[in-house]
């Protein structure tokens, strides 16, 4: 009835190209925009930020750089933690090294040189390919963290290995160190997660996210009409890495504050991260958003629930929280195995013939 | 400017609704994931004393206690948000038994005031006040672990070391890296060759560390390992016949926990501690009449006498008695965590004090000053009897070598001032 195309003309290309071309779409992702932007920094304050939002929007990020590689060029990766690691630790090198720059330009230098980073442990995928790329890129998980573990140099040769994020300011506001106001931090990652979202959204709408399409349904054929793999699949490693090297960078720098490697960034995360983008949809930047609020959110909601709503014991809230945030993973899996993207798609259809189905 | 108010004045009328009239302890415990051997029985430990307090005598200076309970499974992201959800509710202090939680809330409980305790953990040159007010680490360090490790090596060998082989095997973190610096000065001093051995996170997989042991035949192996790492360390010390007299933990790997799945083989395994051990104290008749009995024990109530069960005791203890310190400096029973800190900071543990707790000779005499927030770095060696099922002492408090872990302290709060623009000060 509200959500339909009929009657919503378009007289130009642009027009009908656009991301949402659907009216009652574009006005619920501008209210959504609107209430990010200008409702929540108002309401927010540090549970809310700490616990729920900057988690949620640090892992959309992650999530959308490895839907790039795994759902769009359908390169299985097992790195994302690793790769997460060289983000935070070029932007404490960075940081550290250079105190006059902006931690605007750090946090985007980060994301280029996990996107090098990203390119060398992408070269295997030229050769490789499924789960024997997963076990290459498994092993740039390791190395990766053990390089950080093993070299003082990238800690600044702490004693303790710890790398801890010093004050950092944008236009006068703090956002890195213990000072932050909820605002100020939840409105820093927001840009960065809003710019992310649509560079890829526009990026796989593009020439080069058909490339990548292409590769990802049958490389042999892409190759034949004309889809160079080599730059194909290298450039999907960049991107993707260039997304999860600014997650990794936000994770350490505005959201942790002090990071260890091996317990921040190990094999853990990168499993999360490719849960986020199973369970929210391959080849769906909505999917992304949709899988991370699910892995970050839920666990929390139940925490509160069973803990400061019942009383229940800390102990059984939490193996409870892993038995059924592992049932509703398997459900959910089940009942739409394209994800809850999938799921959402095929709301939008039944609400465009509603209220009167065929 | 006006937006930032607005959100300043919300976040303020947000955090500042809960506060509780009671006396809140809130406790950052693990009872899951790979070190809940350890989480399990410091957290029942520390929450039956807070039980006895309320019991017996009604709290602490007429105020009830409070304890919610959070669940990190030593994670730190989980920690933050364990932190964020419990300190509006006017926590007075913090005592989060992870180092990497640790590090992440200093910078976090300076800014927002509230005290923090790590006995026996967390950053070691918090023991310098002047630069880390919120930061308590007493009644011993990691350090001073290291170095009465070191000292019971050397009463051992007869006061020479010199070419002996030491190996660390280390949890590969910011806790298993803390005694890497101390054992590299005193290998200078004593001339002993120290060989470092990483285990990764949980430690579950050891066979390639202790085949490199096997190797190199070092005369004495000293370990910083938790949760379920130390089980397999010293699993695979047994199988590989390694001596166990010569085999030393840090406090954190001197649980039963630890020693019990490798059984017979584990007899003789030494580990340090900075408090006494085993159940013979008129506090436990306190406890059982009080908590045991009653149904209150924590958890599921099979820890009580265990080492780390012990150490949850003495934790909650030195919280308690600072507490009340902080009630008399400022002649309220309503205190905040700033009075919490001055508390802290005027702590005296005395041996009257804890036998009229009914904690004789359990811990170390200390005095907490500014200049002193670590306490005395006094430790004992205690040894696993397998037979008997129990750990025993066998030696004296010992103090570590204050030449060498006082400059380190010195240097590294230093050079954490200067990282994070802090001018040390004391009033």
């Amino acid at each position: 009835m509200f959500y339909r195309e009929a009657g919503d003309f378009k007289t130009s290309y642009e027009e009908d190209s656009q991301t949402f071309p659907i009216k009652f779409d574009r006005y619920r992702y501008y209210f959504v925009l609107a209430f990010a932007f200008a409702v929540v920094p108002f309401v927010i304050n540090d549970y809310w930020v700490n616990a729920i939002f900057m988690p949620f929007l640090i892992y959309s990020i992650a999530a959308i750089g490895l839907n790039i590689l795994v759902g769009y060029c359908g390169q299985v990766s097992l790195g994302t933690g690793g790769f997460m690691a060289v983000g935070a630790y070029a932007v404490y090198k960075l940081m550290t090294a250079f105190p006059e720059v902006n931690i605007i330009f750090h946090v985007i230098a980060a994301g280029g040189i996990t996107a090098i980073v990203g390119v060398l442990f992408g070269l295997p995928s030229l050769r490789i390919k499924g789960f024997y790329l997963a076990v290459a890129t498994l092993a740039a998980q390791f190395f990766l963290v053990w390089l950080f573990n093993r070299v003082p140099w990238f800690y600044n040769h702490s004693a303790s290995g710890q790398i801890n994020a010093p004050e950092r300011t944008v236009f006068g506001v703090e956002v890195t160190g213990p000072n932050t106001e909820a605002w100020a931090t939840y409105l820093f990652c927001l840009v960065f997660t809003l710019i992310c979202a649509i560079l890829a959204r526009n990026l796989t709408r593009g020439v080069q996210g058909r490339k990548w399409m292409a590769i990802r349904d049958m490389d042999i054929a892409a190759e034949i009409i004309g889809v160079d793999p080599l730059r194909a699949k290298l450039s999907a490693f960049a991107v993707s890495s260039f997304f999860v090297g600014i997650a990794g960078a936000l994770f350490f720098a505005v959201y942790l504050g002090a990071v260890e490697v091996g317990e921040a960034f190990g094999i853990n995360k990168s499993f999360l991260v490719l849960f986020m983008v199973i369970i929210g949809g391959l080849g769906s930047i909505f999917g992304s958003f949709a899988g991370a609020a699910f892995l970050v959110l839920l666990p929390v909601l139940l925490k509160n629930t069973l803990v400061g709503g019942l009383g229940w014991p800390t102990d059984l809230a939490s193996h409870l929280e892993f038995m059924i945030v592992g049932a509703l993973i398997i459900a959910f899996l089940i009942a739409e195995p394209h994800g809850l993207a999938q799921l959402w798609r095929v709301a939008k259809e039944k609400l465009r013939l509603w209220p009167f189905p065929h | 400017m006006k937006m930032k108010l607005i959100a300043t004045a919300l976040a303020a009328a947000v955090t500042a609704a809960p506060a509780m009239a009671d006396l809140v302890f809130p406790s950052l415990s693990y009872r899951t994931g790979p070190y809940a051997a350890g989480g399990i029985p410091f957290a029942d430990g520390y929450a039956d004393y807070f039980t006895l307090l309320n019991e017996r005598d009604g709290g602490i200076g007429g105020e009830k206690i409070q304890m919610p309970e959070c669940e990190t499974a030593y994670n730190t992201e989980k920690g933050v948000e364990c932190y964020e959800s419990t300190k509006g509710m006017g926590s007075l202090v913090y005592q989060p038994l992870s180092t990497g939680i640790t590090y992440q809330l200093i910078p976090k409980v300076t800014a927002d005031g509230i005290p923090m305790l790590t006995s026996g953990l967390g950053r070691t040159s918090a023991k310098n006040g002047a630069v880390f007010p919120w930061v308590f680490n007493f009644p011993a360090n990691y350090w001073d672990g290291a170095s009465v490790a070191v000292k019971h090596i050397l009463d051992q060998e007869g006061g020479d070391i010199s070419g002996k082989k030491i190996a660390l095997v280390y949890h590969n973190s910011a806790y298993g890296k803390e005694p890497i610096r101390t054992l590299e000065e005193l290998s200078k001093k004593h001339g002993y060759e120290l060989s470092l051995i990483p285990v990764d996170h949980p430690g579950q997989e050891q066979k390639s560390q202790w085949l490199q042991i096997r190797r190199d035949r070092p005369d004495y192996v000293i370990m910083y390992g938790w949760g379920v790492m130390n089980q397999v360390a010293i699993q695979e010390a047994v199988n590989i016949r390694f001596p166990m007299d010569k085999f030393i933990g840090i406090w954190w790997s001197g649980s039963e926990n630890d020693v019990k799945p490798a059984g017979d083989g584990a007899n003789g395994y030494k580990a340090l501690t900075f408090h006494n051990l085993g159940s013979d104290y008129p506090l436990y008749d306190d406890l059982k009449a009080h908590v045991f009995d009653k149904g209150l024990a924590a958890g599921a109530g099979d820890q009580h006498g265990t080492a780390i069960y012990n150490r949850g005791l003495y934790a909650a203890m030195l919280v308690a008695e600072a507490a009340k310190t902080a009630q008399e400096i400022h002649g309220t029973s309503q205190i905040t965590p700033a009075m919490m800190r001055d508390g802290m900071e005027a702590l005296e543990m005395t041996e009257e004090k804890m036998t009229a707790l009914g904690l004789p000779k359990f811990g170390p005499e200390f005095t907490v000053s500014c200049e002193n927030h670590g306490g005395n770095g006094f430790a004992a060696i205690g040894q696993w009897d397998a037979s008997a099922g129990e750990w025993k002492l066998i030696t004296d408090y010992m103090q570590s070598d204050q030449d060498i872990v006082q400059p380190l302290i010195e240097a590294d709060s230093m050079a954490y001032a200067d990282e994070a623009g802090i001018t040390p000060a004391c009033n």
